[in-house]
Parts: structure tokens; sequence; C-alpha cells
């Protein structure tokens, strides 16, 4: 029998980006909060500080901030007619762990998505004819625009201090920026980063067969900086240690440098570490939550009381969350029917890489969103008639780092291990260079996430079942992205070039990204999503979903975590601005 | 006007004038038990007399001395365990002669040497704030001290030795302003208790005041107007926006400073914090102590010290040492990297230390600890770099100094 505690305002499951901006925007709105986090609390100081926050073998390799399958899993099939295995070493993404979330192990890369991607179904059908589409595609417009957004992409830039150029302030496009993005109110709160040789090398060879390039949006520091909440950024020392890795240096945004410091002063503010929410509980109507249960790690379980219930978790355990509380109508593959677990979508990525002459790139010295990069060939930028498929991203020369331990480029034929690999690395890890493409992902009637049958976690709780396939639209796009970023690559005359499009089937075993999104989708109508444009649930209108990358309804050619920054500001103001004033239903 | 109102209204007047008066000595008055709340943050009594985790003022902090553990009494108005009883005698008496109820000596762990500059007013205000709190029952044993010092009488010979009672003095030669600092300064904030270098039995130098001094294994550095090894070369504006906020474009407040702030410093009224700046600008000698010669880069602890620089420290705090501020530390013209004692610097790099966290500068940044990385001889070379680098000159670290306070950390509790 859970113990029950006294009761709170708000109850917010997982303190990530999305959990401690709201936590902070809530409490200084007066609000009683508690934060519950199923991993360890995590400081700058006390969990990856410049002593050793670049221990690759540590954080890289034995990947000491991510969840641990024990912890919690999830069975992967390709599709309905497999049986889903459990997941049983975290490979394909990487799904974070404890306070401050994917914001800690996160690259930085900050993009937004396009405007015509928020009324993506509209827009191509408009644009392409309604039969264009494939008869399983499920995209959908989304509930909110691009212009209503854009003040809260706004606010969450200056929050992590984003480096960059603005490509289109105000609807004028600007020399030196991305001309495909959509219109901003004001510039990157610091300028681009500097870039190394390889980016350059690519951004010439960009320009010179016909694009625009521009510097990646980066929420690695490229100067010292303060943001609204008083909180100071170091500059980047470009070490190249961001993926995996916390910042020692106080240069990458994360919940620990950009808003805890601030939300830890707020007295009404409390978190709860090393605990795991295991149930949104509902009165006996249904219609309303009356706060969350949840287990400590000595396998003590408590009530926590709330009148308002915040799903903040990773985008995958907020999809299971509501489908194990019973909150919204399950998805069902078969029948299409349901929409907890539906719309399920990834990014399609691939990669070209180059080993070029005599050149000393010095690839170790990078970011994790350092680079040049070209958008001509994202969302609808460049005409698809004829092309056979929709959708596509951005392309270009990132660079994250070239760590010593997963560095190891050599040129094809290579032997894998001996005196000959020991020559060939040492000969091209200063020449090797990687371009790569950041795809679209759009949704389909047979991509979704329902409870598994079989498998069960520790609690004796049905694991989430992942059923997902690379479809023949996003294969074409990953196939005719990499052949323009080869054409790119032989502008700059390497020795020897690999162009590496997406194959299919997926495979969970091999890192490609953890951006994993839909599943709680925002919807204008409650027949096709679980929340409504606030991310409030359409069923229990003291559940919101606020801006996870669960509520996305596909996924575009851009990381996600900006628009998600984005929607946890957007919901904050819902949250305080209406729904305090007037609790029901926001829709 | 009719004449009977006027009258009436006279009378109002010097009721008026009869109230206002006896309001001063209301031990109810909402003014005079808010200037004590104000007095009691000058005098940061909560900082020693609450227990980490514990009821405001309920008493528990154990002060670890060289002679010793003291732990600060409960002065919450409980009549049993706390002050309840007290009269404002005793009260008075306590807080500026070192003598509690009954005669009982009490340690100068409680700053009473300084408290003595106090006016009757200011220590009553705050024993009529003290009595708005809640009593809470809590008794505590404060001598823990070891035989012999665990003999109150012995006090009597300290006082004789080092004690001086008597009330602030102003000086008619200088502002209100300064005046007000120095009182601030002396009195009720006791910057001496830790600045002040202190003799073998733990008195004041009284010739050498606030030119630095050692407590709890810190050097409480030389915060006079030196520009050398002082704050000759912080602007007045810097010392207030160090105390306000905790730290300023040199440095960043951490250890026992980061306690004063955060409980004393950061909530005291802008007047009082301009005050005390004022005074510690115009204050002691002033002028440079003479500077020492900087060792040369070629020597082998320089070259070796620039290496584990470059490795270890300039991620942050640069190659022109110039750090990034409120977040590293300044080091390029730091009077605390250059002080004679460089106690705090093995600390900080051994262990590490976090910076204080206030309203207006929540970040708190850490530097990390190097124990697990650097040998003693490394952190000394490094030291030695640092204070010998980008103009700063000063005495070389022994790689014994730094294994004598790696010793220490290592005993502390």
């Amino acid at each position: 029998m859970a113990r029950k505690l006294p009761r709170k305002d708000v109850v917010i499951v997982g303190l990530g980006w999305t959990g401690s901006i709201l936590a902070y925007e809530l409490a200084k709105a007066g609000l009683d909060v508690v934060a519950i986090e199923r991993g360890p609390w995590r400081d700058t100081a006390t969990d990856f500080p410049p002593a050793y926050a670049q221990d690759e073998l540590r954080y890289a390799i034995r990947l000491d901030l991510f969840l641990r399958p024990e912890q919690e899993t999830l069975t992967f099939r390709n599709n309905a007619s497999q049986s889903a295995l459990p997941i049983r070493s975290f490979a394909g993404f990487l799904p974070g762990n404890g306070v401050g979330g994917a914001g800690v192990h996160w690259n930085g890369q900050t993009w937004r998505f396009l405007p015509t991607d928020f009324r993506l179904r509209s827009h191509l059908e408009e644009r392409y004819g309604k039969n264009a589409l494939p008869g399983d595609m499920t995209i959908q417009d989304w509930p909110v625009s691009y212009d209503e957004l854009e003040p809260y992409y706004d606010r969450f830039e200056k929050l992590c201090g984003t480096s960059g150029k603005a490509g289109n302030l105000k609807g004028t496009v600007q020399p030196g920026g991305n001309p495909f993005e959509g219109w901003r109110s004001s510039d990157y709160p610091n300028p681009p980063l500097k870039q190394g040789l390889g980016a350059a090398l690519f951004a010439e060879a960009a320009h010179k067969t016909g694009h625009t390039p521009f510097p990646q949006p980066a929420s690695n520091m490229s100067e010292a900086y303060v943001n609204p909440l008083g909180l100071k950024l170091g500059q980047c020392t470009y070490c190249g240690f961001c993926e995996r890795f916390g910042c020692g240096n106080y240069a990458k945004s994360s919940p620990q440098t950009c808003v805890l410091p601030a939300l830890l002063r707020f007295p009404n503010f409390s978190a709860q570490t090393e605990s795991e929410v295991t149930k949104i509980n509902l009165d006996s109507t249904g219609k309303r939550a009356t706060g969350v249960t949840y287990v400590d790690t000595s396998g003590e379980e408590w009530e926590q009381p709330a009148d308002i219930v915040l799903v903040c978790a990773f985008s995958l355990f907020n999809v299971r969350l509501m489908l194990l509380s019973g909150i919204g109508q399950p998805y069902d593959g078969a029948t299409g029917q349901g929409v907890v677990g539906r719309n399920y979508a990834y990014q399609t990525t691939s990669g070209v890489s180059l080993i070029l002459k005599d050149k000393i790139l010095n690839p170790f010295i990078a970011t994790g969103a350092h680079g040049m990069m070209i958008d001509d060939y994202n969302g609808d930028n460049f005409d698809h008639s004829g092309l056979g498929f929709v959708g596509g991203g951005y392309m270009g020369a990132g660079q994250t780092g070239a760590r010593p331990i997963q560095t190891r480029p050599v040129p094809a034929g290579t032997p894998k291990w001996g005196a000959q690999w020991k020559k060939a690395t040492a000969e091209t890890y200063q020449r090797a260079f990687s371009l790569s493409t950041h795809g679209s992902s759009y949704s389909y009637k047979d991509c979704y996430l329902d409870l598994d049958p079989t498998y069960k976690d520790r609690l004796g709780r049905p694991l989430m079942r992942m059923t997902f396939d690379f479809h023949d639209n996003e294969l074409k796009m990953s196939a005719y992205l990499t052949a323009r970023l080869a054409e790119i690559g032989r502008a700059m005359d390497p020795a020897e070039m690999t162009a590496s499009p997406r194959k299919g089937p997926y495979n969970v075993n091999i890192y490609q990204t953890t951006h994993n999104t839909g599943g709680t989708v925002m919807g204008a109508d409650p027949a096709n999503s679980v929340v409504n444009r606030y991310c409030q649930s359409w069923d229990v209108h003291n559940v919101f979903v606020p801006g996870g990358a669960s509520v996305f309804p596909q996924n575009h050619g851009y990381n996600p975590t900006d628009t998600v920054g984005a929607l946890a500001y957007w919901t904050a103001d819902a949250i305080k601005d209406r729904y305090l004033k007037n609790p029901g239903p926001l829709v | 006007m009719k004449p009977v109102m006027r009258s009436a209204l006279a009378i109002a007047a010097v009721l008026a004038a009869v109230s206002g008066d006896a309001v001063a000595q209301d031990g109810q008055s909402f003014d005079r038990i808010e200037r004590g709340r104000t007095l009691a943050v000058l005098g940061d009594c909560g900082a020693c007399h609450t227990a980490p985790g514990g009821k405001p003022f309920a008493g528990g902090l154990a002060l670890e001395t060289p002679f010793g553990k003291i732990v600060a009494p409960n002065i919450t108005p409980d009549r049993q365990t706390g002050i309840g009883n007290f009269t404002n005698a005793e009260f008075l008496s306590a807080l500026r002669e070192g003598r509690s109820r009954g005669g009982k000596l009490l340690y100068p762990a409680m700053p009473y040497p300084a408290y003595t500059k106090m006016s009757d007013d200011d220590v009553l205000a705050i024993r009529a704030y003290l009595a708005t709190l809640t009593p809470v029952s809590n008794a505590v044993v404060s001598n823990q001290l070891p035989f012999p010092f665990n003999i109150r009488m012995a006090m009597l010979g300290w006082n004789w030795l080092n004690f001086t009672p008597g009330r602030y003095q102003p000086n008619s030669q200088k502002s209100a302003e300064w005046n007000r600092g120095a009182y601030i300064v002396q009195g009720p904030a006791h910057c001496g208790t830790c600045h002040t270098p202190k003799t073998v039995l733990g008195g004041d130098k009284a010739e050498t005041p606030l030119a630095g001094g050692m407590l709890q294994g810190w050097y409480a550095p030389n915060i006079t107007n030196d520009s050398r090894t002082g704050i000759g070369t912080w602007s007045k504006d810097e010392v207030v926006q160090y105390l306000k906020t905790g730290t300023n474009s040199w440095t960043l407040a951490s250890g026992p400073m980061a306690d004063a702030i955060s409980h004393s410093t950061s909530q005291m009224v802008d007047a009082d914090i301009a005050a005390i700046a004022t005074y510690l600008k115009d204050s002691g000698l002033g002028g440079a102590t003479a500077a020492a010669v900087a060792i040369a880069a070629s020597d082998n602890a320089m070259r070796a010290g620039a290496a584990i620089f470059k490795d270890s420290c300039a991620a942050c705090h640069k190659d022109s040492g110039l750090g990034e501020a409120h977040l590293f530390p300044r080091l390029a013209g730091s009077a605390l990297v250059q002080a004679d004692d460089p106690t705090t610097l093995a600390r900080v790099v051994l262990h590490g230390t976090r910076a204080v966290a206030t309203s207006a500068m929540p970040t708190a940044p850490a530097m990390p600890a190097f124990d697990w990385r650097l040998s003693d001889a490394q952190i000394a070379a490094v030291l030695t770099f640092v204070r010998n680098s980008w103009g700063n000159a000063a005495a070389p670290v022994a790689a014994g100094a730094v294994t004598k306070q790696r010793q220490s950390l290592a005993a502390a509790p």
C-alpha cells in the first residue's frame, strides 16, 4: 500500500529540459512544485567536473550517464509479423538517465522546424496533389503554427545562449545564415562558433556547387553568456567531448547550466530523485488525475497527490506512462484505431566519409554542434516533383569530435588490427572527415508503440513494444540526399570517398540517433491525437505532456531539442495564463 | 478652525511625541524588531547558531578551533534550553563582555571582542528580534574542548591579555558613511575574527588588523587596501558587488566566506554594504607591500607548472590567467594567489571548492578536486607557476606544504 504524501499543486515526472523549464515557470508563478526523477541527481561539479569529464571509456563506451536496460527497456520488432524481443543493451538510441536527462549528454544542435513542417500534410497536398502521399503515411498538420511558436523558440534559444547566424530576420534574408529558415524575431544570442578546416573546406565546396552553407546553430558557447535566469555559461574550449558527455566547463547548455541553479532557489520547489513514477492516478470518473504513484530505490511505494500532472520524461517513456495509466485509447496497429502509441517516428540519417589528400584537419578541435551545413534539401525546400518521395534533411560537415577510442578511420581494405592497421590509423586520422545527412522520418500506420504482451519489467509491468522500419519514401529520400552530399564531397577532391545512404531494415543495434518521436502526438482532433494544441490530454484535463518529442506528429529533418524547448515554454504559458484561471479542457 | 479642535490637535501632537519616544523602548515595536533582524544579519548570528539542517538559531553548529570543538548554543527564547530567561543586562554582558548568565565566561569563538563595539540600543534591538522567534527546545553542550582548554576560568587570563572592552568611538575626521562602515566591520560584522592575524593564544594582532588570518584550514585573505596583497586593486563598486552577490570580476567567494555572504552580506541593506566598502577602501596604510621578485620562467618548477597548467587548468582559467568573470576566478593579478600563505590555494587544488550561490548570481560554479590526479610536487609546481606568471610574483610553494595540507584535509572530519 502506497504511503500518501502531502498534496502539491504540480507534480512533474522527469527532470530534464521540459521538466526543469516547467518547474521553473510554475514555481516562479507561486505554485508548489515537486519533480520526481527516476535517475540520480546530476551536477557539473560532482558528476562531470573538468578533471575527468573527458573520460571516453567511462562515458562514451561504458555509457555512464545513460539508462540501463535493467532500469527500463523496451521490446523491438521491425513489423507486426515478427515477435518483438527485449533490447538488452541500448545501442541504436541511448536514452539518458538522471536529472538533466538528454540535456546533459546531447551535442547542442539547436534547429527550428520549417514553417511548412507545421502544416506538413496540407502543404504537400496543396503542392503535389492529394494522391502524392503513400496511402499508409499518417503525417498530419501540427495544431500550432510556426508563427505562434516563434516567440517560444526565441525564448528557449535565449535560455540556452545558442550560437549561430540568423538567415531570416523578420522576413529579410541575411547573408551568412540559413536562407531557408523560418523568420526569426531576433538573431541568435551568441555569434557563430569558429569553424575547423574540414568544415571550411566543405563550405567552400558547397558554395562552389551552388548551395548556401551556414554555421550549424549550436548550444555550445562561442562566447561567455549570461542567460535570462542570471546563470553564467563559459566559453567553449572546442574539446570535442559533448555527445555522451556532460560539459565540465559550463559551456554547453543543459538544465544544469541553464535552469537548475535558479530553480533550486525557490523554496516552493523540491525534487525527489532515484524514484520512478509507476502510474498517474485517476479519480473514479477517469477524467481527472489525482497525482502519481512512485517507487523509491528501496522498493517503497509512495503516492504524491497533485492538482496538475506534467509528463516530462523521455519521449518513449512518456508514451509508456500514458499507456500504463490508461489515459487515452491505446493505438492498435492492426486496425489503425486508437491514439496512444500512434505515429512513432525516428530520424533517417546517412553519411559520406572522406579521406582528403595532404591535409591536417585537427578533427579533435570540435564541439557537439560544430560544423557548416546546408539546408537546400530539407523539408520542402526543393521541388519533389518526380522524385518519388517527400521529406528531406539538412546535411553537411558536422564535427562533434575525434575521440581516441572511437575515432579510428582507415582506408577501405585495411586489416582490422595489427601493424598495418596502426600505420593506417596514424596516416589517416588527420585527413579523414565525415559528412552526414539528418533526414526526416514521416509517420506510418504500421510504425507504432504499444504494450508488449510477453515481457515485463522488474516491477511486473509490461514493457513497451516498438514496431518500426524504414519505409521506401525515407530510403529514397536518403539515397537522394546522400547522392547530393557525395557530389559536394567530390568537389572537395578527396583521395577516397564512401557514400552510405540509409538502408533498411532498421537495426536497433547500431547507433544512429536518439531522436525518437511521437506516440502522444499533439493535434487538433482527438481522433488522431493524444494531446491538444496546449499539450493537454484530451481525456484527462489536468495531465499535460509539455513538449517532449512524443508530441511530434512526425519527425522532420532537424534535431528535436529546439522544438521540445519551445513547446515547453508554450505549454507553461498556457497553464499559467489559461488553465490556472479556469481549470478544464483548454480546447 | 475652531479653538476646541485646535487644542485637540495639539494634544494629539503631544501624545504622538510621547508615544513615539515610548516606541523606541517598546520590545514589540516593528521598527525595532526589524532593526534587530537587520543587525542579526550584519552580525551573522545565524551562521554559528544554526546547525546544518536545523531550526534557525536553535544552536548546534560545531566550530573547529585550534584548541578543540566549541558548539554554538541555542539562542531562541526557549526558557530551559535557550535564552528566554536572560535579562537584558545578561544579554548585553554576554554579547559585549563575554560573560554569560551567572558570570560564566564565554570562549571568544563567540566574537564578543568585536561585539563589544556595539551600542546598547543595537544589542537590545537584536534581543528584541530574537525574542520574536519561536522557542525551540534544544539542549546544546557548548564546551566540548579538551582539558585544559575546557576550564572556562582560563578565559579570565585570556581576556586580560587579549580583550579590550569598549564601544565604538566615531572618527570625526571621517564621513558618516565611513564611520558606519567602521562600526559594522569592527563591531557586528566581526570581520577581524577571521581576517585579522592571530597570536598563539588566538587573540587579534592589534597592529595588523584585517591583514589576513587562518581558520578552519582556510586562509582568510588580507582585506586591507594594500594593492598587492589586499583589495587595493578592487574598486569600491567591486567590493560592493562581491559582498552583495558573492562574486566580482576578480573572484568568487567559497569556503567560510561563502557562508558569510550567503547568510550575512548578501542580505545586508545596500547602504550598509556601501559603508563597509567605503571603510575598507579607506583604512589601514594603503599603498603596496613591496613586491616579491617573480621566479624565472626557466625555473624547473615553473616549467613543470606551466605544462600542468596548460593540461589541467587553462580550459577554465585561460592561458592568460584571466579566467572568466563570475565563473572562473582570475589568477593574474589576484592578491589571494600571491598571498604569503598558500593554504587556500593548496586546499582548493586538492579538494576543490564551490562558489556561493546568491539570488543575483545563482550559478555557483565549482573547482574540481585534483588530489587523486596530481602529486604534491605537481600541485606545488603549478601553484608556483600561477603565483609567478602574468605579472604575479610570490614565494614558491614547497611540495611539503601541499603534503601537510593533504594530510590535514584527510584527517578532517
